[in-house]
């Protein structure tokens, strides 16, 4: 039989250690029998080497669960007392120094972790500027244009989908939803930017949970795709406030840090018109984080200057972006300006693109 | 400005109409331009050496105007006025032997001009919706056009009332007995033969013989679901380059059809590829504003370079020194390396060496036992 001589203390093993300890005895007087010159060189040199590395013994070794369960949890206690412990004494010693304490340490987060991103916009150059002051909004946000949005789905949309779609009716002002009536898209297109539409936005749906947004700038402009998800209409709300009103909304877009975030937050910010209705109180916020874009609707109202209270109304959901198409909605045939590559860009968890 | 631009390898044209000049070797990127002036009318279309020996270019812009810049000066030295904007913008630039300018627009007609009139000396009249009209470089008068529902034709530009020299046929009816669609993208000349290898908006990759009395395509291949939009042939004549509007770069093999690599890296559509002419590198811009070079061997990104506007075609400056010249690097680096090893050679050979003593011949074997016993307990 192989066992192996364990130089630990025989208390180590656990409940059913007294099953085991005659049998480690009598093999190992069989050894000391055996081998009596070499003993005394082994004893001092394993010793040593018990100081200077630990055993080569771990949990995982033990054929028995039970035992190795036991072993195990008893290891994990052991390792959150010496945490506690090690806790403890640094907060002594941090009150112990008072003013001299070294600075807190801040936790690594990957938002923190960001690889830097090259085409992160500086405020001050002059070619981006220009090439966002003539771009496909320049009409809107020069002020020439008031935004009309056209809401539609995929074709048949189930219950989900079409209350999904009239309750982002009520948060876009000047919006209007259309049953799509299985036509096609290219030919929906002309007809709207002949009757002056700025854009259109078309859910898509799938097993009666809408799971797409196709958001398409109208005149010439680009049309992006994303992916819905964690949709949740006003039933599901807790807490929520009364229906939104027709006033129109303060638009807040987070974190559109990059070329490519400046795009898509000029395409958020043009569906709402240029002069928020302040009498309102309400708040459209896109979000973006870890390329992520979260869209909340919410009401405000300071209750001194201070302090504000906020009640969420109105649907909230996530996108993500798939595909930036320059020029109106071709998917065949159109050329992309940026689009989701999953193994290529999702290879490093701390590069975002948006 | 002009030290700025005597250090470029690589020129791009964009759409916000500057054109930039980057510099690999000191990974730096110039902006050629008057920034109080910029204008979309100027979105660079076409780009083109002046001359061979590399010293003037050439830039198409939107509304009809062919600039020239020269490199030693480091500015615009003449702006001509080459077409009509409504006529669609340039698809085609090209320089003649001796010393006139031949443009193509989207309309499809191709008009000489001299540097005597403002008129053009010759049209060519070549149907209509032209994407691309390239200049056969070993016989400069010979330019080949394509684009929508209008097949590869190639036109000798000597003869200019004659019909072209070679009209390439349509694919044959498909299994409907309906006529395929055609859109030629974009054409290039392989050199050391007649051939001319053609990509399409229906993703596929043509190679026509004009040599051979079959006017339909001798070799077919197809790439990928999106329309080709750019193409370019490496040195060795048997691959070509191709990029489509969903960045994806490939390069494919001419002999057998099939798709020897794709380069990784591009996220918008390519809208220009050009593969040096020496080096086994290929240069790629498009809508995703970045500037890429490959190697073609192994398919690796070396440079990337972030310019922050779309940026429309770009030209390489092979006779510059930071690539090198092809022969010159590929023996120096081979040099190094033979030193290297003779240094290592050398190295080895100075270093004492090191015998086992007999002391430690006990310790030894009680250490093999040691590890024995350790191999049997965890066996």
């Amino acid at each position: 039989m192989d066992i192996t001589e364990v130089p630990v203390s025989n208390d180590n093993k656990g409940k059913k250690n007294e099953y085991k300890k005659p049998k480690n005895k009598s093999v190992t007087k069989e050894r000391n029998a055996v081998e009596p010159k070499l003993e005394p060189k082994l004893e001092p040199k394993l010793e040593a080497s018990e100081t200077a590395f630990p055993p080569t013994f771990s949990v995982s070794e033990i054929k028995n669960k039970q035992r190795r369960h036991h072993m195990f949890m008893k290891f994990k206690q052991e390792k959150s007392k010496l945490k506690l412990q090690v806790k403890k004494k640094k907060k002594k010693e941090r009150e112990a120094l008072g003013d001299k304490a070294p600075p807190k340490e801040v936790p690594k987060t990957i938002e923190n972790q960001r690889v830097y991103d090259e085409t992160t916009v500086d405020p001050e150059d002059e070619e981006i500027a220009f090439d966002e002051g003539t771009d496909e909004f320049s009409a809107y946000f020069n002020g020439l244009t008031n935004p009309k949005v056209l809401i539609t789905t995929s074709d048949r949309p189930r219950g989900r989908t079409v209350r999904f779609c009239e309750q982002l009716a009520t948060v876009v002002p000047n919006a209007h939803v259309y049953y799509r009536r299985g036509l096609a898209l290219k030919k929906i297109i002309p007809q709207c930017v002949a009757r002056n539409f700025t854009y259109l936005m078309v859910i898509n749906e799938d097993r009666k949970m809408p799971n797409g947004l196709v958001l398409c700038h109208l005149p010439d402009g680009p049309t992006a795709h994303f992916k819905i998800s964690s949709v949740r209409l006003r039933k599901e709300m807790k807490r929520r406030g009364k229906d939104p009103t027709e006033h129109s909304p303060e638009v807040i877009l987070n974190n559109f840090t990059t070329r490519l975030g400046h795009s898509i937050g000029r395409l958020f910010a043009a569906l709402f018109p240029q002069d928020p209705q302040f009498v309102g109180r309400q708040v459209a916020t896109f979000h973006n984080q870890r390329d992520f874009i979260f869209f909340r609707f919410h009401r405000y109202i300071f209750k001194n200057e201070k302090k504000v209270g906020i009640q969420e109304l109105g649907p909230r959901f996530t996108l993500k972006l798939r595909s930036l198409q320059k020029g109106t909605f071709d998917s065949k045939f159109g050329e992309y300006e940026w689009v989701l590559k999953r193994h290529e860009m999702d290879a490093c968890r701390r590069k975002f693109q948006i | 400005m002009a030290d700025s631009s005597r250090l470029c390898s690589v020129f791009l044209g964009s759409e916000t109409g500057i054109l930039k000049g980057v510099s690999l070797s000191r990974k730096q990127a110039f902006n050629f331009c008057n920034t109080q002036h910029l204008s979309r009318d100027q979105e660079v279309r076409v780009l083109v050496w002046g001359d061979r020996a590399e010293t003037d270019l050439l830039l198409g812009a939107r509304d009809g105007s062919v600039k020239t810049f020269s490199l030693e000066k480091g500015s615009f030295t003449e702006t001509r006025s080459c077409g009509d904007p409504q006529e669609g913008g340039f698809t085609g630039l090209e320089v003649l032997e001796e010393g006139g300018l031949v443009t193509c627009q989207e309309t499809g007609t191709i008009r000489v001009w001299r540097e005597s009139s403002s008129d053009p000396v010759a049209e060519v009249i070549t149907g209509k919706n032209v994407s691309r009209m390239r200049q056969n470089p070993a016989q400069r008068n010979k330019m080949a056009t394509g684009g929508k529902e209008n097949g590869l034709k190639i036109w000798d530009l000597e003869n200019p009332k004659n019909p072209p020299v070679f009209s390439a046929k349509n694919l044959r009816d498909d299994w409907l007995d309906l006529k395929r669609a055609q859109w030629v993208r974009d054409m290039a000349f392989i050199p050391q033969s007649e051939k001319v290898v053609t990509c399409t908006g229906y993703h596929q990759v043509h190679v026509h013989d004009p040599s051979s009395p079959q006017r339909r395509p001798v070799m077919e291949m197809e790439f990928g679901d999106h329309p080709l939009t750019a193409l370019s042939l490496p040195t060795g004549g048997t691959s070509v380059v191709v990029g489509n509007t969903r960045g994806e770069v490939a390069v494919l093999d001419l002999r057998k059809g099939l798709v020897r690599g794709v380069l990784k890296g591009l996220c918008g559509g390519v809208r220009a590829l050009q593969c040096h002419p020496s080096l086994p590198i290929v240069a790629s811009c498009g809508l995703d504003r970045f500037l890429r070079i490959h190697s073609l061997g192994d398919g690796k990104l070396q440079h990337k370079v972030y310019l922050k506007s779309r940026l429309n075609c770009l030209l390489l400056a092979s006779q510059r020194e930071e690539w090198g010249g092809g022969a010159g690097a590929g023996s120096e680096e081979v040099k190094k390396e033979e030193e290297e090893e003779d240094e290592e050679d050398e190295v080895w050979e100075n270093m004492e060496r090191v015998e086992e003593q007999g002391k430690r011949k006990s310790t030894t074997e009680e250490e093999e036992m040691l590890k024995k016993k350790s191999k049997k307990g965890e066996d």
